[in-house]
């Protein structure tokens, strides 16, 4: 067997240049073939998703919008530390450290907190790095579908702490839960 | 001329311009539709059921929209040139047969808006005229892009009328009349022509094709090398003129075959009906009939849109002049020895 007859695919296909018959030179079958599969594509199932109204699925390890947790008395879990910020690949975490005044004991859950956390959202890439750095249980990627919303200026994908924390209500939420179970 | 008549023929004039423009509409929409579910998408749905009240909001777009013209020493002829293509894409409706007559108020209603015994030939003429619009338009836009859109049209347009009048020639021959009423009457029950003069009806139907700009004929205005062709520079209504003109186009033309070739307005079991169920019920009827034979015209021209990719000039002009001008003759030579058979073998002494 010579090496131009192996085909290693089982696909090959060697190239012709013969004359076309009359039949093939009217086109006129090839043309009714092609009609035939442009119809069969007619009637199949169509591929869209009509998006508001119905969902695709998500993947059990999706990473959607990032949230600063608090813990079961509602105290924020951030110290500050900055290694989420040193482990973000693409920079979109900025911090400034505060300390908590001796009234705050019910806002901060150590003696560090960040007073300002800002994430650009035109940044992020929503890879998860920050969680995974993060010592303190603090952050984390929700499941949450809505990933930024739109807008016109840049300023505002800037979030700050008054979109990132968790809100109040679902820290009781959650503590109750706790409790029943 | 009494009044009633003038009435008559005005309601007639109205509800097929209305109905055109209507099926132009419906036309914008189904294209949408079709290329859609062709590609395995859905298409537009969200104004209105299915989409339905898109061609309405598409119309209201290109109205609201900016009127740009271009700095041309053409401004008239700029103007003007969509209106041409218009007119004339809605004059050919005007001797087409919808239908057969219906008795209404004691009076024979013929359902067309005139019977000229020169039908076709009018139909010809005006869309010989219908270049001149695509050719106006593309000149005065003072852009290369629109003038090559406007010569290739042109040049296509006058290319294929040749051999589509050379087609209808030979079924002509047949039915001795050019009055489209009187073919569409000989066509009653399954006596189409389609069956005795399949060949002439594939010419037809390229040339239509060809006639209407549509793929794969559509180098008029080809995207993906000149823009827009002719309508280059164009925006807002005066655009959507164009673009309208040629649904127009397309609907007369899927007309033009529903009558010449595949019947009209008759359908299997006509008679039948007009005994038992009477003579209006049965015309209604034969207008539902040609409104889904052209409706069948339509798809199959969406159909072929997206199927064929578009020719090469040299190859147009090399099917146009050298395929099926000759083909044609030779069907009109055809038919011609069929018809004078008897005479033939007289003469031949068998």
């Amino acid at each position: 067997m010579s090496i131009q007859e192996i085909s290693l695919s089982g696909r090959k296909k060697l190239v012709s240049n013969k004359e076309m018959t009359f039949l093939e030179k009217m086109y006129l079958i090839a043309i009714l073939k092609g009609l035939g599969i442009t119809i069969k594509h007619f009637f199949r199932k169509k591929a869209t998703i009509n998006y508001p109204e119905q969902v695709r699925e998500f993947s059990p390890v999706y990473r959607g919008r990032h949230m600063l947790k608090r813990d079961e008395q509602g105290r924020e879990n951030c110290t500050a530390c900055g290694l989420c910020a040193l482990s973000c690949p693409a920079e979109a975490i900025t911090m400034k450290a505060a300390e908590r005044k001796a009234d705050e004991k019910h806002l901060y859950r150590e003696e560090k907190y960040a007073s300002i956390y800002e994430i650009n959202m035109l940044r992020c890439i929503f890879c998860g790095l920050c969680e995974e750095a993060c010592p303190k249980d603090a952050i984390y990627l929700t499941i949450s579908k809505e990933l930024v919303p739109a807008n016109y200026d840049r300023e505002d994908f800037i979030f700050g702490k008054d979109k990132l924390v968790m809100p109040l209500e679902m820290a009781i939420k959650n503590t109750q839960l706790k409790n029943s179970n | 001329m009494d009044s009633t008549f003038i009435i008559e023929k005005s309601v007639v004039i109205l509800v097929v311009f209305g109905v055109t423009m209507l099926m132009a509409m419906y036309s914008t929409w189904a294209e949408r539709k079709v290329a859609a579910y062709l590609q395995d998408r859905v298409g537009p749905n969200r104004a209105g059921w299915g989409g339905l009240f898109q061609p309405l909001a598409d119309g209201l777009k290109l109205f609201a929209k900016e009127e740009f013209a271009p700095n041309t020493p053409n401004q008239f002829l700029f103007r003007v040139g969509p209106g041409i293509a218009m007119a004339t894409a809605l004059m050919t409706s005007a001797v087409i047969p919808w239908g057969d007559r219906l008795h209404l108020f004691g009076r024979d209603i013929l359902l067309q808006a005139t019977d000229i015994n020169v039908g076709i030939l009018y139909i010809f003429g005006i869309v010989s005229v219908g270049v001149y619009g695509i050719m106006i338009g593309g000149w005065a836009s003072n852009n290369k892009f629109s003038l090559i859109g406007a010569i290739r049209a042109a040049s296509q347009m006058v290319s294929y009328e040749v051999a589509m009048g050379l087609s209808i020639v030979a079924l002509l021959m047949m039915t001795g009349t050019l009055s489209l009423k009187e073919i569409s009457e000989q066509q009653a029950g399954m006596n189409w022509n389609v069956f005795y003069q399949p060949i002439s009806f594939l010419i037809f139907l390229i040339c239509a094709f060809a006639e209407t700009n549509r793929t794969p004929f559509d180098l008029a205005e080809c995207e993906t090398e000149l823009i827009g062709g002719y309508h280059t520079e164009y925006s807002s209504m005066r655009m959507g003129f164009y673009l309208f003109a040629e649904y127009a186009n397309m609907f007369i033309s899927s007309t033009i075959l529903a009558v010449l070739f595949f019947g009209g307005y008759n359908y299997p079991g006509m008679s039948w009906v007009a005994e038992n169920w009477g003579v209006n019920l049965a015309n209604i009827i034969g207008m539902g009939a040609l409104f889904v034979k052209l409706c069948g015209f339509i798809f199959f021209y969406m159909w072929v849109r997206w199927t064929i990719p578009r020719f090469r000039y040299d190859q147009l002009m090399h099917l146009g002049w050298r395929i099926l001008i000759p083909l044609s003759i030779i069907n009109i030579m055809i038919t011609g020895v069929v018809i004078l058979r008897g005479e033939i073998f007289a003469y031949l002494g068998w």
